[in-house]
């Protein structure tokens, strides 16, 4: 009823080709739009802020870089928290080098830098498939959070060993660092990832999606259909660790305000993995989906007991969080292997046919 | 030059100057080689039969460990809380095999292998909330296991070997020996490798999945077991244990995901070869900690040139 496609007939195939051929989709998408943009932080705290808008933007930020290559060009990594790495550094020294520089002008450009990396690591890729590979994006994993810890230049010989967000401004209103508000934190970080969402939506549809898909559907006949391997699989990685950087630069100096470099070790790779695996592979809304799950759901367990009225103790609540997300992962891969974004698309094909059954 | 004397020169001339040094560090690497052998193992032993990347054996080994010592430590005799613990890693072999892949039999490897990172998180959980998250001791001598050490003197040095060491090698090779004749002679064994070869054949000539399945895992349990037993008298029982489980990760790249020759020999080279490495060029020319990556970087070289690993099964690909 509420999603009834009878009547919207598609004259061009430009109009058939459009981001959101179905009206409704497109009406919900403004509807959520106008959530993020003015409902959430008009009402918001700064607890919610810290917690759980601003994580959940950067978490899905980082999972769309993942899924990418994961999902869309089919090269499994599991070195995704050392690239957010790579990104954090190379925005850190950037800044600290060039202070000058404009905050969000250098967190786009921290993505270059990991996308430099991500091609060199994966290199590799074009020999090595399947859990090899994904073994192999481990050593960027370990030796680039090695490096992290013993290459002092990184961190600016500083004595802990860490690196701080120093304060930064932009036409006047701090944006980073100890005296920055959330809310202002949190537009900015709304605003790169909308900006790279909507680029990566045109970018799978487009050629080189295209391209990325055939690789990982099949890597061979895409050869033989005349795909230059090397370069969707190199493009993939590129632009992967592209996003994953900026997501890092945005990690630290959007939200943790700090770093130190076993943050960006294996636990933080797993997570975005996570999120990309439930949200769903080869999908761009079910990063934001998995965010929400993997992020919200730590917030939720942890009010909803001294909600209830119970006393539980703050170590055993972490031990029951680990295990509960746990089995949840297991259960949602057990009712639906293909994400919360197919879970979705069923709701929406019966939402469409609804209240007639065919 | 100063650098090049460093890198190519320097190290050798330590090596041949103190070849007792360089004994007791080969001696070390091999016992944690022998250690990263046997979890590559449990790895090995689940892929080949169900082809899943069962990344749960690291905690697996942790979860093993405590849950003896844990028995103990509520007054249960040595040898009977290794009979226990070997009954709760069966049940977990079943339950895991019930609750976790029927469901998800025949979906694709990467969803399997996020499930068992899935059993990784809730084994986690569930043991640091039972058994807490301190570190234990193991029980060592309770065992019988001597704790003594041996010390010789080649070449007028000085050469120590733990026993605990010395136990640890002789059992990974008994382990694997009549791992290796239960595979290749017992009716079980060779339905294990015929699931590997072809599961549908297998299935169609009675070979039932579900219970092969639950014999690899509590044989991986078993292995768990062993290594945790091992592991933890030298280093203790804690979660931080299950970081031993990335150190498998590239035995299995360097040997090959499906043989078991390559996890021995790939376990024992990479034990080695990062050791010497941390000793000769890690620690004084990079500031130290190689360990963490040098085995990963040497399995990436070695793939590049090799990419099926030094022992897997040629890869052949149809279209």
């Amino acid at each position: 009823m509420l999603y009834r496609t009878a009547g919207q007939f598609k004259t061009s195939y430009r109009a058939d080709q459009a981001l959101f051929p179905i009206k409704q989709d497109a009406f919900l998408l403004g509807i959520i739009l106008i959530c993020a943009w003015v409902v959430f932080p008009l009402t918001a705290s700064e607890f919610t802020f810290q917690t759980i808008l601003t994580p959940i933007l950067i978490y899905s930020l980082a999972a769309l870089g993942l899924n990418i290559l994961t999902g869309f060009a089919g090269q499994l990594s599991l070195g995704t928290g050392a690239f957010m790495g790579v990104g954090a550094y190379a925005c850190y020294k950037m800044i600290t080098l060039m202070p000058w520089m404009n905050p969000v002008i250098a967190i786009l450009l921290s993505g270059v830098f990991s996308a430099f990396v991500g091609v060199m690591f994966g290199i590799p890729s074009l020999r090595i498939k399947g859990f090899y590979l994904a073994i192999a994006t481990l050593a960027a994993q370990f030796f680039l959070v090695w490096l992290f810890e013993k290459w002092a230049w990184l961190y600016n010989y500083n004595a802990s060993g860490a690196i701080q967000v120093p304060n930064l401004d932009m036409f006047g209103i701090y944006v980073s660092g100890p005296q920055a508000s959330s809310m202002t934190q949190y537009y900015l970080v709304l605003f790169i990832v909308s900006l790279l969402t909507y680029l990566c939506i045109n970018l799978t549809r487009g050629n080189l999606g295209r391209t990325w898909k055939a690789t990982r559907d099949m890597d061979i006949a895409a050869e033989l259909i005349g795909i230059n391997l090397m370069k969707s699989k190199l493009t993939a990685f590129a632009v992967s660790s592209y996003i994953v950087g900026v997501s890092g630069a945005l990690f630290v100096f959007m939200w943790r305000g700090a770093a130190e470099p076993n943050l960006f070790d294996i636990p933080l790779s797993f997570r975005v993995l996570f999120i990309a695996i439930i949200g769903g592979l080869g999908s761009i809304m079910g990063n934001y989906l998995g965010a929400i799950l993997i992020v919200g759901l730590p917030v939720v367990l942890n009010t909803v007991p001294s909600a209830l009225g119970f006393h539980v103790e703050s170590a055993l609540l972490e031990h029951l969080n680990i295990m509960i997300v746990g089995s949840l992962i297991i259960f949602f891969l057990i009712i639906e292997p293909h994400g919360l974004n197919q879970l979705w698309r069923l709701i929406r094909e019966k939402l469409i046919i609804w209240p007639f059954p065919h | 030059m100063e650098l090049l004397n460093k890198i190519f020169i320097a190290p050798f001339v330590d090596m041949v100057a103190a070849p007792d040094f360089l004994m007791q560090v080969l001696w070390e690497g091999l016992v944690s080689g022998v250690l990263y052998s046997l979890i590559a193992l449990g790895f090995v032993l689940i892929f080949r039969s169900s082809r899943i990347f069962n990344f749960a054996q690291g905690i697996m080994v942790v979860f093993a460990a405590l849950t003896l010592v844990g028995l103990h430590e509520m007054g249960v005799p040595a040898w009977i809380s290794v009979a226990l613990t070997l009954a709760v890693m069966f049940g977990l072999a079943v339950s895991i095999e019930r609750i976790v892949l029927r469901p998800l039999v025949g979906q694709p490897d990467i969803i399997l292998f996020m499930a068992t990172i899935g059993i990784t998180l809730f084994l986690i959980g569930f043991g640091e909330i039972i058994f807490g998250g301190e570190n234990k001791q193991m029980i060592t001598s309770e065992l019988g296991i001597p704790t003594g050490d041996f010390v010789l003197e080649p070449f007028g040095g000085l050469l120590i070997l733990q026993h605990i060491d010395i136990t640890a090698v002789l059992v990974a090779a008994a382990l694997v020996v009549s791992l290796l004749l239960f595979l290749n002679k017992t009716r079980m064994g060779r339905a294990i490798r015929a699931l590997g070869d072809d599961h549908q054949a297998a299935l169609s000539v009675g070979i039932s999945l579900q219970t092969i399945w639950v014999l690899v895992w509590f044989i991986a349990g078993i292995i768990a077991l062993v290594t945790g037993i091992a592991w933890g008298s030298r280093a203790g029982v804690s979660f931080a244990l299950e970081v031993i489980a990335y150190k498998a990760l590239p035995v299995l790249m360097l040997g090959g995901l499906e043989s078991i020759t390559g996890a021995i020999i790939g376990g024992l080279m990479i034990g080695m070869l990062e050791k010497m490495f941390e000793i000769y060029w890690g620690a004084p020319l990079l500031g130290g900690n190689t360990e963490s990556w040098f085995a990963y970087v040497l399995a990436l070289v070695v793939l590049l040139f090799r990419p099926q690993g030094l022992f897997g099964e040629k890869i052949i690909e149809r279209v």
